[in-house]
């Protein structure tokens, strides 16, 4: 249990997290990063539906059936991403977002 | 509940058993027999769309998460109308040597999104949207990177499943702060507790952004373009119908159903991103040259023209709104019929390579036409009926400066239209595309697409028929 712990305290985390992620997902050159970011924001809003799930109405488990499917369905897309970013990697010899440039504008 | 119930999900379980039947027969055909797989899959998904404009009732499934209305069936058998028409457009495409092997996967990937798109459609809480959105937009990313050698095909993959990563991510977060406020995942439930609570507002708006990438609007389409070009190019039609469509069709549904006592608080986000939708997406297909990333702006724009029906807010809203994707199913797929045929027997895509093509492919050429007339909404074919059913649908709501800005926007977007039509028909050039005959599935396609573009504009059973079973906020 989160003894002590203020629902908003837990909510300044998981929203640090959450533009940590986006930051990430902006300012970073490296694909597999980029994914890790995607992850950390997948992860913040986890812990935003445990969190109002726990405090706020604890007598349904609506946020962590979701939560749970978040987890999945994110294994699902990081999968899929992979497959695609290891496709980049043998036509252009390269993970980086800088090389993917092709098409602009 | 009983199995007799589960017959609300008839659509989604016949696809479902399409894609079962697929898989098998992958197992079982030879290498030298793949080519009887399209067939399969066109003539199964065939029948499948016929099956989806029978009656049936109405009801919901599992407590409320899926729901069946006359509006949903009607949203699916559009969905199921353009898929099918993206199917005969790439029979040509998936017989070339290369695409052999792949056969089964182009189906089985594009009823898969189509399934999740239903589920979006039907969803009745914000897990199954949730689930639907995803299962509609990861095997995307595999079809437009479906050309494995390409290198803008990998890249428009790659851009697409990370733009859309994150774009599910900022909407889930938007999603958790809803939840939180509500406390509940049931729009039914969810409904009762919205108000103007400012997390319940900060949330809402990252629900909006996250929504707006998937239908692309401004400031939000900056995938779209790329992904457009680089995919394949029936992939790319697809997209740009069916894909947005759905969006289109979920977003419009959760606005109306869930946070429809807070006009206040969507209304001026609305205005602003269908002013920048339309007024960027017009700009920036002015200066296209490749006709897929012509057509990706074209279709940009036409997002924003979605959004004033959306806006409306009440049954008038949702019927111009159908009604609009019905006809933009039509006028795109055989403009998209037209540069896909031309590029298969050429590998042309640039606009200047139409010159002269009235000269040498007059029918392809007139269909572009008439394409192309009913997307800017030029008077005797139906793309004008539609906008103008859009525009009385945002006056009757008064946004009166929101209509001059789209009917100037209408105006900026008949010149670039127009380009493509002044290539074919009045440009000269000494290299034009050679006459050909186009293969038999596209003529079929394309036989639909005019016919729709006609029919439907005339028909005011068809409109009445929409009219009747939509809804607004009550």
């Amino acid at each position: 249990m989160l003894q002590g712990i203020p629902i908003t305290s837990v909510l300044i985390v998981s929203a640090f997290m959450f533009f940590a992620g986006v930051c990430g997902f902006i300012i970073r050159r490296n694909m597999i990063t980029i994914l890790m970011s995607i992850e950390l924001i997948l992860n913040a809003v986890n812990i935003n539906m445990v969190v109002f799930n726990k405090f706020l109405f604890p007598d349904q488990l609506q946020g962590q059936f979701f939560a749970l499917f978040i987890v999945g369905i994110a294994a699902a897309e990081a999968s899929v991403a992979i497959a695609l970013v290891i496709n980049i990697y043998r036509r252009l010899n390269s993970i980086s977002v800088d090389k993917v440039n092709e098409m602009k504008y | 509940m009983d199995i007799a119930s589960f017959s609300l999900m008839r659509n989604e379980l016949i696809l479902v058993g399409i894609v079962l039947i697929l898989l098998i027969a992958e197992i079982f055909t030879k290498k030298e027999n793949k080519h009887k797989i399209i067939t399969l899959g066109t003539v199964l998904f065939g029948v499948a769309t016929l099956i989806n404009f029978l009656p049936l009732a109405e009801g919901m499934l599992f407590g409320g998460s899926f729901q069946t209305t006359r509006m949903t069936m009607f949203m699916k058998s559009v969905l199921n109308l353009g898929v099918f028409i993206v199917f005969l457009q790439s029979v040509t495409w998936l017989k070339r040597e290369e695409n052999n092997e792949k056969i089964s996967e182009f189906f089985i990937l594009i009823i898969s999104t189509l399934i999740g798109m239903n589920f979006m459609i039907s969803s009745g809480d914000f897990l199954m949207m949730y689930i639907g959105i995803e299962l509609a937009t990861i095997p995307m990313a595999a079809l437009a990177a479906f050309e494995k050698y390409s290198e803008k095909s990998a890249e428009a993959g790659i851009k697409l499943i990370l733009t859309s990563a994150l774009s599910s991510g900022i909407l889930l977060y938007g999603l958790s702060f809803i939840y939180g406020t509500t406390g509940s995942i049931y729009f039914a439930d969810c409904v009762v507790n919205i108000n103007n609570n400012p997390l319940q507002t900060f949330g809402f708006v990252f629900f909006v952004a996250g929504m707006a990438f998937k239908i692309s609007l401004v400031p939000f389409h900056l995938w779209t373009a790329d992904v457009y070009e680089g995919a394949p190019i029936n992939v790319t039609s697809y997209l740009s119908v069916v894909s947005k469509g759905a969006a289109a069709f979920t977003f419009m549904i959760i606005l109306y159903r869930v946070f429809g006592s807070i006009t206040k608080v969507w209304e001026p986000l609305l205005y602003t991103l269908a002013v920048a939708t339309m007024t960027i997406g017009n700009l920036f297909a002015l200066r296209q040259n490749n006709l897929k990333r012509f057509m990706a702006f074209s279709s940009i724009a036409q997002a924003g023209f979605i959004l004033l029906g959306i806006m409306q807010g009440g049954e008038l809203g949702m019927t111009t709104v159908v009604y609009f994707m019905l006809i933009y199913v039509f006028t795109n797929l055989a403009a998209f019929g037209v540069i896909s045929a031309i590029s298969e027997f050429s590998g042309k895509e640039e606009i200047t390579d139409y010159n002269s093509l009235y000269k040498t492919n007059p029918k392809l050429s007139l269909i572009l036409l008439l394409a192309l007339f009913s997307l800017a909404g030029i008077p005797p074919v139906a793309g004008f009926f539609s906008k103008f059913f859009l525009f009385a649908a945002a006056g009757a709501k008064g946004y009166y400066i929101l209509i001059l800005i789209a009917v100037l926007n209408a105006t900026v977007s008949l010149y670039y239209y127009l380009r493509v039509v002044k290539a074919m028909l009045i440009d000269h050039s000494d290299t034009p595309i050679a006459t050909f005959k186009t293969p038999w599935p596209m003529r079929i396609s394309l036989l639909i697409c005019v016919a729709g573009i006609f029919v439907i504009g005339f028909a005011s059973a068809i409109y009445e028929y929409i009219s009747s079973i939509s809804f607004g906020i009550n």
